[in-house]
């Protein structure tokens, strides 16, 4: 295999992998301090409307995806209100912002259908991704480094500091979190918005880089991959890389074997797969009885303060 | 034109529940012809949904106030589309066209419920007194896409992005090869199957895994133009699908297999207006205007224009017929004698590949 199609094959897996990495690590530190928002997808796709019309409008990918995320968030911090603040129940509301994110951004879009933009791709000189392998390292949108960035400061923010442990805390028992001064719902809202910067931002990676165009429903279903993933990773943000890069390699080298003309699984295997993956790790992590579950204790319970 | 999307009108569906029904009354009434259309998928997609509004808008422009048009997006294959189709006939709608072919069983289901109204299915093969089927001929603009495909090819590959192996897409793909081998004997199709109908980035990095594997011409037969952008990047030649997308690739885009429903949703409505209308299998094509080629542009030589023009002419006046043997499958096994041409009834169950396509 020439160097130029290994190369290529590596581009595309970065960037499958990149949009759906940067939405599971935004819902992993939501469901790590106790909520589960299932509005990803539709976040994803009020980023990637915003992203582009932005972009569109200004000109400047780099104001379009700050917008992505401003959205992404405002959107969030809606779900956070009806969850947080008026308690409804998360999962019902999440769906809702889910179906919410499709149908505004698809009002919104009418006016952007069949316009294009420049893919938001390598910010640095040509000449340092001249040749094949200088490609792989500089050749990457702003955005796959970014994600990356991320993976290590969510990481260390969770693992390593002092607010990540609070955010963990109110996630595994919010009754004694807020016992002991803790203030849940700051937190949680903290949390939520961060989510929906971080799902805006991988919405625009579509409508801005991958197919820089808009249509309805670009994301089509990515946002219920990254959710998956995030069991799949046992919220912990380094496996959550790899198992986004380990995703885009599979889905990438399943492409390129078929182009190749092998076929090894039939496709509508190929896209269960992901689903599959992670029914066998829940069934996995429910049958292990030691330790409890990997999944934050307080995941999904809405939080009441008692006194 | 009332608009209404799925989930406003399963909201609507929620407070008629628990009114009685009365089946199988269409209102008679002065004023418009009232037409319901459903949709699969968004009419932003510059796909197939996008072709339908187009003859939809065509319909209302030739009859302007003689009709009132509904429509309903993004409707799912299944239950959904049964109470919606339900729904539109109840709402006094007298034509209704159920645009995919998932909704032939709920489109004959409330048919029998509603006898005065007509319904219109697309792509279907069943019907009854009330309900008419309707396709068009795809795979003679896959003819011509292949002929240019081949002429213009370096490599002798292309890649084709396919959703799945049902008889329509199996068609194309044939009627693809055939045309390219009749240039070139050794042309070969290699097939990536994503299935889905729609979702960009997946199309686009299909289009992008065959470009690897050395296509230099990528068609389709999925909705969105993503693999056309993905082809303009890496400056390979391509083909729209359902409708003029060269806006997307301005240089890779050579021409697009365009659907028009347009004229065949006038001559509907108006047969209903004249009280004329009949159930009936219309599959309809190139000689009828309803599978048109784009316009071909200067990134198409001009030898190759002519020998486009010259197949399409023979399409238009029956002297040319894809699917004439003698036809090898991909065995190699002879499949379709000299001189024999297929029927339609075998063409719309087609499960076997000609030789050239790898898939």
């Amino acid at each position: 295999m020439s160097s130029v199609i290994l190369v290529s094959i590596i581009m595309s897996v970065v960037g499958v992998s990149t949009p759906i990495l940067l939405a599971a690590l935004g819902e992993l530190v939501v469901e790590k301090s106790g909520v589960l928002n299932l509005g990803v997808e539709g976040m994803m796709l009020i980023g990637a409307i915003s992203g582009f019309a932005v972009t569109y409008t200004t000109g400047s990918p780099w104001i379009g995806v700050i917008a992505a995320a401003f959205f992404g968030t405002l959107s969030a911090l809606i779900f956070g209100f009806l969850t947080l603040t008026l308690t409804s129940n998360q999962v019902a509301t999440g769906l809702a912002l889910t179906i919410f994110g499709i149908s505004l951004s698809s009002l919104v879009g009418e006016s952007f259908t069949g316009l294009t933009i420049p893919a938001f791709g390598s910010i640095f000189p040509d000449a340092l991704a001249d040749s094949p392998l200088l490609r792989l390292v500089f050749g990457h949108s702003p955005i796959v480094y970014f994600s990356i960035l991320m993976t290590f400061a969510v990481s260390w923010f969770l693992g390593r500091t002092r607010s990540g442990l609070i955010l963990r805390a109110v996630g595994e028992n919010d009754h004694s979190a807020h016992s002991i001064g803790y203030p849940v719902i700051a937190v949680r809202y903290a949390a939520v918005a961060f989510g929906g910067a971080m799902a805006g931002i991988a919405g625009s990676f579509y409508s801005m880089m991958l197919t820089p165009m808009w249509a309805e429903q670009l994301t089509a279903g990515r946002g219920w991959i990254a959710l998956a993933l995030v069991v799949f990773a046992l919220w912990r943000p380094w496996r959550l890389f790899f198992g986004a890069y380990l995703f885009g390699l599979v889905m990438t080298l399943e492409l390129q074997t078929k182009a190749a003309g092998y076929t090894f699984f039939p496709p509508e295997f190929m896209a269960a797969l992901p689903y599959i993956a992670t029914i066998v790790v829940l069934a996995a992590i429910s049958m292990r009885r030691s330790g409890g579950t990997a999944a934050p204790a307080c995941l999904g319970r809405p939080f009441k303060a008692t006194t | 034109m009332t608009e209404f999307n799925r989930r406003t009108l399963l909201g609507a569906l929620g407070a008629a529940a628990t009114l009685p029904l009365v089946p199988g009354v269409a209102l008679a009434q002065d004023g418009p012809l009232k037409i319901g259309f459903v949709y699969i998928g968004p009419v932003g997609d510059f796909g197939w949904t996008y072709a339908h509004e187009q003859g939809r808008l065509q319909l209302v422009e030739e009859l302007g106030d003689a009709v009132e048009t509904t429509i309903v997006e993004n409707v799912a294959e299944g239950p959904d589309a049964e109470r919606i189709i339900r729904q539109l006939a109840q709402d006094g709608n007298q034509l209704i066209f159920t645009t995919s072919f998932g909704y032939m069983n709920p489109t004959i289901k409330v048919a029998k419920q509603f006898p005065d109204v007509y319904f219109e299915h697309a792509t279907g093969y069943q019907r009854a007194d009330n309900v008419a089927t309707y396709n068009a001929r795809f795979y003679q603009g896959r003819a011509v896409i292949g002929t240019i495909a081949s002429m213009m090819s370096e490599t002798g590959t292309a890649g084709y992005i396919a959703s799945f192996p049902i008889p329509e897409v199996v068609m194309g793909i044939n009627a693809f090869t055939l045309a390219a081998r009749k240039i070139n004997p050794d042309f070969q199709t290699n097939v990536v199957w994503v299935s889905t109908w729609y979702d960009p980035a997946k199309e686009a990095d299909a289009a992008r895994a065959l470009m690897d594997q050395g296509a230099d011409m990528i068609t389709q037969h999925t909705d969105s133009p993503a693999a056309l952008q993905a082809a303009e990047e890496r400056g390979v030649f391509a083909f729209g699908q359902a409708s003029d997308m060269s806006r997307f690739a301005p240089t890779a885009h050579l021409t697009a297999i365009e659907d028009h429903w347009g004229p065949y949703y006038v001559k509907r409505a108006q047969a209903v207006l004249d009280g004329t209308w009949e159930s009936s299998d219309t599959w309809a094509g190139m000689a009828e205007g309803e599978v048109v080629m784009s316009e071909y542009r200067d990134n198409v030589p001009e030898d190759v224009q002519a020998a486009a023009l010259a197949i399409e002419a023979g399409i238009k006046d029956g002297s040319f017929e894809i699917f004439t043997g003698p036809i090898y499958d991909q065995e190699g096994e002879l499949r379709v004698a000299e001189g024999v041409t297929l029927t339609d009834a075998e063409k719309a169950s087609m499960d076997w590949f000609v030789q050239g396509v790898v898939s």
